[in-house]
């Protein structure tokens, strides 16, 4: 998923080190698609068949009501010029204040992102621990049970409606057996006991030193995580066994094995250290995935994350926070991209 | 691959048992109250502004009114509460309300009659939505300074013409007759705005809690006013917590998480009273379930059409099935429990009197739109509704859409006939008769959006006049006899079809008493709660 | 022709016409497909909810549509209603029948509009070059850096709810993974010695794209096609089960599983039968796709 193409014809006249190039380039190209990225949106807004001077006014509104609030979105204006404006505010990092619930939508995103930051994090961290050993052993013992078992594993992952999955997990073993605590961040008598300093309530219960919190935010995270690391250890997991069975019949490896070679440092010294680029792409494919916000499994969890923030402004006509969502979002996974292209180029020997 | 699978189930059992060691029951601190409930319609809790449930429900418990509703007693009406008394001019006119003495803000500053006589100017003038509840006695934003206005202890509200006492004390003990604190409010002000930008986030109130915080979709937190002048509540904190799902609430209330569930749906409800240490508790709301059909449409305007779809629902197979305990039979605009209501439901459902009516009006081939919000029992009403009006041969296609999307199609006249729930604003019986029966113009050009009859292109038949003549009728059982009459001629003439009224059932922990979500007349109270 | 000639005939090293060559081949592909025991069991799957899409009015026990508040949510294995019934009395298993068809019609569509729609863009952008390159994958990663889920509901909730709606809103989001693909392929195939070949024949950019390029992406982009079939019907169930998909009393699976979720505590089966329906017709799209993948594209699966 090469985000910026270097096809090499900008070299030829340019006298700049190529790597300012390749700076302004990657610089214009974000630029650019943010851009069209919020005109997009700004535009889905504004042909969406919801009144957003309704969704503030409500059913009963006198039309006078009605009226002075359509002026004061300046919804009498033609599009371009709204437009226009937004971007003006954008680039003095203004997103507005929330249509629906009056506050600045920067600090709505700075709210609920931690939220989801914790929880994607966490999701693919299991999905990474778990996902890519079993890839790597799926592709060394290739036809195994293990193999067999990665297989199935991801093949379920694929297939299931984690909305179901996530009911499911949610009835047995929050409901039945109690192991785990139930939907929102944590136990509502911890709620605000620690001071917010990252909005992580893991980091923050620890930075505290208050480990009830931090037991109780644990319990409460670790079944929605799970169920994101399950679908991301499917993907993971498949990708690895691939890279590695690549790998595996290259012929370096097979004079590595004729040299007597033992089979661990076969593989994970050779063949393994020779997907790390590819691997790491793929992670962070799956971390921006991730880090969109699974709407329904927040939805499902009760969990406050920028996922389902963007959904029911969206629902609710909040243009606002649905162009603030979505340029935070949007610039993640663009980021990831263009972190994940230069390893490429950095590491990746045949791009040298 | 040994030392892997190793690892895999070492860390599996890892896992397990430290996830295993927080199994114990759950039981909520004592002094603590816990709620489930859905706060995503909270948009602003700026008492001159906000309009919506879950936010009525802060405003009730964060400030006090002049008049409001105790919710260990509300069949017994208006009580003094800020307003410790009031006399009424000879003219009718003139409301003089006495002030009670040593009442303090959370803030510290005394409640004085300026603060009132403020509270009730800046929601007149900030002419938000639910302004019309203050505005409908004659308050503009031009003379709110002298028919409303204090002077020592003494508030004095003059109306533009002589009104029945009860409808304007009623109104007063809605949200919007909240009194703020006019010095907190003032000092907040940017650009004039009296303080809505700040009060949409933030209380400046007299009453029984103060806000902590509000999370929009993920909780509002309040605790106790210690100096409150009713007596400090024995619930020192209230943490309301939003979680869509039923089934998350029941299964929070069950392990005992939370003390009380309010989104329970009739399974959930049924299923959760079996468990050991829950109860469940009715209250009967006023939220009207109704269909409306559209008079611009051309087969619907017909008297026999509108009679027929009357008979189109299965009233008591919904009632008894996925309505079952929270909806009860409900055939008139005005609620149970208030003034002048009716207890008449003459229709039932009886498909064979609906094709007659059908075949009278000469009606073949109808085909029709309904618009359904997205609510899955709205959306099984309207299902229902579809299979019977099949079964009459009127095909009836239902469009889903979310609140916003439908109700601007129905505000614009656009849809033919509308699934809609209505919640009276103040306990008033003019609240439902001003909307359903009232449509002074019927014009497009009147964009009377408010009023239901106009949205449906009604031109109410005369009822417009009855209902302006109830309104201002003084004597109780005059008043009372006139809004019956009224709903008589409604329940047989109207292109509404009033199906249901709501009843709340709350899912308690069993410990939990004096709860009140406030019944068909107010919000839920939280200060008389104990456990 | 006997049995044994035609078998030879199909498999022989020396084709006798270009013709022969690409039957003899599909025929190869064929065998080793046949014999992956998993993508066939995907594959009969697959048939089966054809079959029955098509024969529902003879399969379907009860009316799908005909309620009976008196007998509604009945258990599994109730008399009459294997499946049980559903909040209005209606049979699942008869829903899950005329579901099928719904099911397929979402597939065929969004597996024509989006595929159509990445391999114009990909090849265009891939031959052409230059700043018609530039600005289509711009554009194409203006739709990639949207989060998918928000992109297809702001499209419903733009257009409307609604089965088509949905469709559509799904294939946008669907296409821009396979306009990388297409342009990958052409980048590749543009610089091969036979295009140029066909270049110094005075062949029009036109021409070579659609006879000469389109053929050749075509086979990576059933793969993918096929592997993403189960999230395009995880996509539409999650927009039903948002209620933005087909609308009632459509018995789209994951409108169903939508109406079941409010039961499931105590009638769990009114949103598993249709959540089972859904993990088996995606899970038999992946182990299609898994073995077209080993047949079609050896070099990207193992």
């Amino acid at each position: 998923m090469a985000l910026i193409e270097d096809n090499g014809k900008g070299r030829a006249r340019a006298s700049l080190p190529p790597w300012i190039q390749t700076a302004f380039l990657t610089i214009g190209s974000i630029a650019m698609t943010m851009l069209g990225l919020l005109f997009v949106t700004f535009i889905i807004g504004r042909v969406m068949p919801i009144d957003p001077v309704l969704a503030i006014v409500g059913e009963r509104a006198s039309q006078s009501t009605y009226d002075a609030v359509f002026l004061e979105l300046g919804l009498d204006k033609p599009l371009i010029v709204q437009f226009a404006y937004y971007i003006w505010d954008v680039l003095h990092l203004d997103f507005g204040t929330s249509l629906l619930n009056a506050r600045p939508v920067a600090e709505d995103i700075a709210r609920v992102f931690p939220a989801t930051l914790e929880l994607a994090t966490l999701g693919i961290f299991f999905g990474i621990v778990f996902g890519v050993p079993l890839g790597v052993v799926a592709a060394a013992r290739k036809g195994s049970w293990i193999d067999q078992l990665a297989r199935v594993l991801a093949l379920v992952g694929y297939s299931m409606p984690i909305f179901w999955l996530g009911l499911m997990g949610l009835l047995i073993f929050y409901g039945i057996l109690g192991w785990v605590g139930g939907p929102g961040r944590v136990g509502i008598f911890y709620v605000d006991v620690v001071p917010s300093v990252t909005g992580l309530i893991l980091v923050d219960a620890a930075l505290d030193g208050n480990w009830d919190v931090f037991k109780d935010a644990f319990s409460h995270i670790i079944l929605p995580a799970s169920l994101l690391g399950y679908y991301s250890l499917a993907y993971i997991s498949r990708m690895t066994r691939s890279f590695m069975l690549e790998q595996l019949s290259a012929e370096y490896i097979t004079t590595a094995r004729v040299k007597g070679m033992s089979e661990w440092d076969v593989i994970w010294k050779h063949a393994f250290r020779n997907i790390r680029v590819q691997l790491i792409t793929v992670i962070a494919l799956s971390y921006a995935t991730l880090l969109e916000g699974s709407v329904l499994t927040e939805i499902i969890f009760s969990w406050p994350g920028i996922g389902s923030y963007i959904t029911t402004a969206l629902l609710s006509a909040d243009m606002n926070a649905v162009l603030g969502g979505t340029v935070v979002v949007g610039l993640i996974f663009i980021l990831l991209n263009i972190f994940s292209d230069l390893l490429y180029k950095v590491f990746d020997p045949r791009a040298k | 691959m040994n030392t892997f699978a190793k690892l895999l189930t070492g860390a599996a059992i890892g896992l397990a048992v430290s996830v295993t060691s927080f199994s114990a029951m759950a039981e909520t601190p004592a002094n603590m109250l816990v709620i489930a409930h859905r706060i995503d319609d909270v948009t602003t809790i700026d008492p001159a502004e906000s309009f919506e449930f879950a936010g009525s429900d802060i405003s009730r418990n964060v400030y006090n009114r002049l008049v409001s509703l105790d919710p260990n007693d509300l069949a017994a009406g208006y009580k003094p509460d800020l307003a410790e008394s009031w006399d009424v001019s000879d003219d009718g006119k003139t409301i003089t309300f006495t002030m009670r003495e040593g009442v303090t803000f959370h803030s510290g500053n005394p409640v004085t009659a300026e603060d009132a006589a403020f509270s009730l100017q800046r929601a007149v003038i900030l002419n938000k939505t639910p302004a019309f509840i203050l505005t409908q006695f004659g308050f503009t934003p031009e003379n709110a300074a002298e028919t409303i206005r204090a002077d020592g202890n003494k508030l004095m509200i003059t109306t533009d013409k002589r009104y029945a006492t009860s409808f304007i004390l009623n109104c007063l003990t809605a949200t919007i007759g909240a009194v703020v604190d006019k010095e907190t409010v003032m000092a907040n002000e940017v650009d004039g705005d009296m303080g809505n930008e700040w009060l949409k986030t933030n209380s400046a109130g007299s009453g029984p809690y103060k806000l902590d915080s509000w999370k929009p979709n993920e909780s509002v937190t309040l605790s106790s006013n210690p100096d409150y002048y009713g007596g400090a509540p024995t619930m020192e904190r209230v943490i309301v917590r939003h979680v869509i799902e039923s089934a998350s609430q029941r299964l929070l209330l069950e392990r005992g998480d939370i003390d009380i569930a309010r989104n329970l749906n009739p399974e959930d409800v049924a299923g959760a009273s079996q468990v050991d240490g829950v109860k469940i508790e009715d209250e009967l709301k006023g939220r009207l379930m109704y269909l409306a059909l559209n008079q611009k449409h051309p087969e619907l305007s017909k008297p026999e059409v509108r009679q027929a779809f009357k008979y189109l629902i299965d009233y008591e197979g919904m009632r008894d099935s996925f309505l079952k305990g929270q909806y009860t039979i409900h055939q008139n605009f005005l609620p149970a429990t208030y003034l002048g209501a009716s207890e008449e439901n003459p229709f039932s459902y009886n498909i064979e009197k609906a094709k007659e009516l059908l075949a009278a009006a000469g009606v073949e081939n109808l085909e029709v739109e309904i618009g359904v919000r997205e609510a899955q029992e709205r959306i099984e009403i309207g299902q229902s509704f579809q299979n019977a009006a099949a079964q009459a041969g009127i095909k009836v296609n239902i469009t889903v859409g979310t609140a916003k999307q439908i109700l601007a199609r129905y505000r614009a006249r656009e849809l033919d006939v509308y699934l809609g729930a209505w919640g009276p604003d103040y306990p008033d019986p003019q609240t439902n008769a001003g909307t359903f029966a009232f449509n002074p113009d019927n014009s497009d050009a009147a964009q009377a959006t408010g009023l239901l009859a106009w949205r449906n292109s009604w031109d109410t038949g005369g009822l417009t006049e009855k209902v302006e003549a109830a309104v201002v009728e003084n004597d109780r059982e005059a008043r009372i006899q006139m809004y019956q009459d009224i709903q008589a001629e409604f329940r047989e003439t109207s292109p509404f079809v009033i199906m249901f009224q709501q009843i709340e059932q709350s899912a308690l922990r069993d410990n939990v008493t004096d709860w009140s979500t406030g019944q068909a007349v107010t919000s839920a109270a939280y200060w008389q709660v104990t456990k | 022709m006997a049995e044994q000639t035609l078998r030879e005939w199909l498999l022989t090293d020396t084709p006798t016409s270009r013709r022969h060559a690409k039957v003899s081949a599909f025929y190869q592909g064929w065998l080793s497909f046949r014999a992956n025991t998993m993508a066939m069991i995907g594959l009969g799957i697959l048939l089966a909810l054809v079959l029955i899409a098509a024969a529902a009015p003879f399969l379907a026990p009860h009316d799908p549509f005909a309620q009976d508040l008196g007998n509604r949510l009945a258990p599994l294995g109730a008399e009459g209603h294997i499946f049980g019934t559903d909040s209005l009395g209606r049979d699942i298993l008869s829903r899950l029948i005329y579901g099928a068809r719904i099911t397929l019609y979402i597939v065929a569509l969004v597996a024509l509009i989006a595929p159509v729609v990445g391999l114009l863009m990909g090849t265009v952008s891939g031959y052409v070059g230059g700043w018609v390159d530039i600005v289509l994958m711009r554009i194409t990663d203006i739709f990639l850096a949207f989060p998918r889920l928000v992109l297809a509901l702001a499209f419903v909730a733009a257009l409307g709810a609604g089965i088509e709606n949905a469709v559509i809103a799904i294939s946008l989001t669907a296409w821009p993974p396979y306009a990388r693909i297409a342009r990958a392929e052409t980048l590749t195939i543009r610089s091969s010695d036979y295009i140029s070949a066909i270049q110094l024949q005075g062949a029009g950019g036109l021409r070579i794209i659609t006879k000469h390029i389109w053929p050749l992406c075509i086979s990576s982009l059933i793969v993918r096609v096929t592997l993403d079939m189960a999230g395009i019907i995880l996509a539409a169930a999650g927009l039903g089960f948002l209620g933005l998909g087909a609308q009632p009393p459509s018995p789209e699976w994951g409108a169903m599983i939508s109406e079941g979720r409010r039961f499931i505590l105590d009638h769990w089966w009114v949103a598993t039968m249709p959540g089972l329906a859904i993990f088996t017709v995606s899970l038999a799209f992946n182990l299609l796709g898994d073995g077209l993948r080993d047949v079609l594209d050896p070099k990207a699966g193992e």
